[in-house]
């Protein structure tokens, strides 16, 4: 590769991929070429940057010009005016970076501010197809030192003492789980990682791979030293096509540089790598039900004992973490695992990657030390609810987890202070809900997402769920009695105490927590009928006041022909024709459709 | 792979081309080269692709070439700007490729300004 001037970086993850930053790069490369500019420029595909609100973004070097929202017509603009004349292009520019003359770096804005990043430290900087760029920043040399330097049980007493907890959601010690699968008895074993990810709005795992897929495969591979594997397996799902294929180019690209293979830095060690694609199924994200899978069986839990780390794929020790806990390990390595010990709180180390989504300004991937408050988070990183709307909570966990009330945005996002109000940190989605949301409407909806996915091995799980979204299903149509809200907090506990695997034994969390934080929002549905949030639409109820002026507007969207009316006079609802759409609400230009 | 060694050579020679990816610890030092059209017009191109090609050769890290737009003396086109960090900047006119070659290697590579080139010189 020969040295440029300038760099462009254009983010190729799956956000900015789907409103076409592969068109952008197309169009970039034409117009550097015809601008001659092709020995004085490259442009480069990335990783995510995390902001996906502005995406597509486009970030040029050594000027760090941030410019968002950019289209593939910009290409020629950014090109011309930036790259030739070496003039800003202020339109595009991110706001927050836009000073009189020039521009302020990225890391001083409030979505960056906030933020340290470890697992995603090259994300948005390398070029995830280019093995020589994780090199450059430091890559491969942890393992290099390992393989050469260090004993496996010298590696796994440093992620012991970093403190590193799994990302996946449940928090077990990393350095314990490795120790664990290194005391195994057996000559075979194996290492895999958890790429299912599978919960409604998390998109952690896919980031991390899309954008620096070396370090899962560096963190595997001194996986297999420390615990004396020679084999590793990746179960990703096949719904993540760019994670799957950038992982593929890294697999092979470290075979090239016998990085995988046998005889890895002339020590002897040997260690391959492959990839196992799951079909989507959420169970699969739990470890039994993913070896399983892995093993070419229906993806269904087992009881545990024994656990993965005594008897696992094949019936050998398997090491299996998540996506983002791999990443960390190469950092640890290189820093130490007192850099790492000095992150986060007393039991909870490090940083934690976030998907920010739901009602939130800056929807995208952050990442906070622990510790950092749900405040810091949603307000200063998030840029709060759009449309000035009001805080209500945020979703942890997602269908596994439980709702943060705002009485609660204080708490520090850590593994226990979230555990103590009733949710979990999961593994990473963070789902923000305002006034306008419907908590019943928002438990029902995760009950029906469990219900789909449950894969019906255990009867509590199978049954229990599909319960207990009927009785959800009830008390949103507006036929809920009390009886059913005691009924369904019962079930609860018996889904929690008696399913086979995490699925179900968590799947009650949605409505344990909005019951616990919500339940004047529930015994409204019940008792009078109501939706506090307006969103359950059989206890709507559409009216018109006083404001109208018969425009005849509302007539004219009203796909039933419930509205009539004369012109200039007021107009009437009929409830028995109106479906509740909303059509007439959006349309109404006097604020004259009230619904309740 | 055979060796620490062949992975830090890989690490070396990627990192050249990187580096101006890195987030400016305040260390770097810029040649900026005046790029309007009256830059462009008296051969400030070359002398872009000059600096660059040598900051290539001689592995210089935390050093930037950036271009910028009209400086307002456009008679003394091409120009280049050196910034070095904690220093007055130094202005260069008149400038070709091998002038570009001469100030890098004296300038930035040895610290001495090539006083006959400047600005100041040639006033």
């Amino acid at each position: 590769m020969e040295l440029v001037r300038s760099h462009i970086l254009v983010c190729a993850g799956t956000g900015c991929h789907s409103s076409k930053s592969d068109d952008i790069i197309e169009n970039l490369n034409k117009w550097i070429a015809e601008e001659k500019m092709d020995k004085e420029a490259r442009v480069i595909k990335t990783g995510c940057f995390g902001i996906c609100a502005l995406g597509p973004i486009v970030v040029v070097y050594p000027e760090g010009a941030f410019y968002s929202r950019v289209k593939p017509s910009d290409a020629e603009e950014i090109v011309k005016e930036h790259i030739v004349k070496g003039r800003l292009v202020t339109r595009l520019l991110y706001d927050e970076t836009k000073k009189a003359e020039s521009i302020s770096s990225i890391n001083d804005t409030n979505f960056y501010k906030h933020q340290m990043r470890i697992a995603l430290r090259n994300c948005g900087i390398i070029n995830p197809e280019y093995i020589d760029e994780y090199i450059a920043f430091e890559g491969y040399s942890a393992l290099a030192r390992a393989l050469t330097e260090q004993t496996p049980q010298e590696i796994i007493d440093i992620l012991t003492k970093s403190g590193l907890r799994g990302r996946g959601g449940a928090g077990f010690p990393t350095g314990r789980k490795w120790q664990f699968a290194h005391d195994a008895p057996g000559d075979i074993k194996y290492v895999a990682c958890n790429a299912d990810e599978g919960d409604p709005g998390a998109f952690m795992d896919r980031s991390v791979l899309e954008g620096d897929p070396h370090s899962v495969v560096e963190a595997m591979i001194l996986a297999g030293y420390a615990i004396g594997a020679n084999q590793g397996y990746v179960y990703i799902r096949a719904e993540y096509p760019i994670a799957v294929e950038r992982l593929r180019i890294a697999i092979k690209q470290a075979k090239e540089y016998g990085f995988l293979g046998d005889n890895i830095f002339g020590t002897g060690f040997q260690f391959d790598l492959e990839i196992r694609l799951g079909a989507g199924a959420f169970v699969c994200g739990e470890e039994t039900a993913l070896i399983t899978s892995i093993e070419g069986n229906r993806g269904e839990p087992r009881p545990r004992p024994p656990f993965p780390a005594v008897k696992g794929l094949f019936g050998k020790p398997t090491l299996l973490n998540n996506v983002e806990t791999y990443a960390n390990i190469p950092w640890i390595l290189q820093n130490g695992w007192e850099a790492f010990d000095k992150i986060g709180t007393e039991k909870s180390k490090g940083t934690k990657i976030f998907a920010l989504g739901g009602k939130i300004v800056n929807t995208g991937l952050v990442e906070v030390p622990m510790g950092t408050t749900l405040r810091t988070v949603v307000e200063d990183i998030g840029g709060g609810c759009p449309g000035g709307k009001k805080f209500k909570a945020a979703q942890t966990g997602g269908p596994s987890g439980g709702c943060i009330p705002a009485s609660h945005i204080d708490t520090p996002i850590d593994y226990e202070s979230l555990a103590a109000i009733g949710s979990m940190m999961g593994s990473g989605g963070l789902i923000i809900m305002d006034e306008d949301n419907c908590m019943v409407d928002i438990a029902r909806y995760f009950l029906d997402f469990t219900v789909e996915e449950s894969c019906g091995k255990c009867t509590p799980c199978r049954i229990g769920t599909k319960r207990m979204c009927q009785l959800l299903d009830k008390i949103v149509e507006g036929h809920g009695t009390m009886e059913d809200i005691s009924l369904l907090e019962d079930l609860c506990g018996h889904l929690a105490q008696n399913s086979l695997c995490a699925l179900g034994q968590t799947a009650p969390n949605p409505v344990l927590s909005t019951l616990h934080y919500f339940r004047d929002e529930y015994e409204a549905h019940v008792r009078e009928k109501r939706c506090p949030a307006g969103i359950c639409k059989n206890l709507l109820t559409y009216s018109i006041n006083d404001k109208c002026i018969g425009c005849t507007a509302c007539v004219r969207v009203c796909p039933t022909g419930a509205i009539s009316g004369k012109v200039k006079e007021k107009h009437v609802i009929d409830p028995a024709k109106c479906i509740k759409c909303n059509a007439c609400m959006e349309k109404c230009k006097f604020s004259a459709i009230e619904k309740g | 792979m055979k060796s620490i060694e062949e992975l830090k050579k890989i690490r070396e020679q990627t990192l050249k081309n990187i580096n101006l990816r890195k987030e400016d610890g305040g260390d770097t030092t810029r040649i900026v080269v005046g790029m309007a059209t009256c830059g462009i017009a008296a051969g400030a191109r070359p002398v872009l692709a000059a600096c660059v090609d040598e900051v290539s050769k001689r592995s210089l890290a935390h050093v930037s070439v950036t271009q910028t737009g009209c400086i307002g003396v456009c008679r003394l086109e091409p120009i280049v700007e050196i910034f070095v960090p904690g220093e007055e900047k130094v202005t260069y006119v008149k400038m070709d490729e091998e002038k570009a070659r001469r100030v890098i290697h004296e300038h930035i590579v040895n610290h001495k300004v090539v006083t006959e080139l400047t600005i100041g010189a040639n006033e």
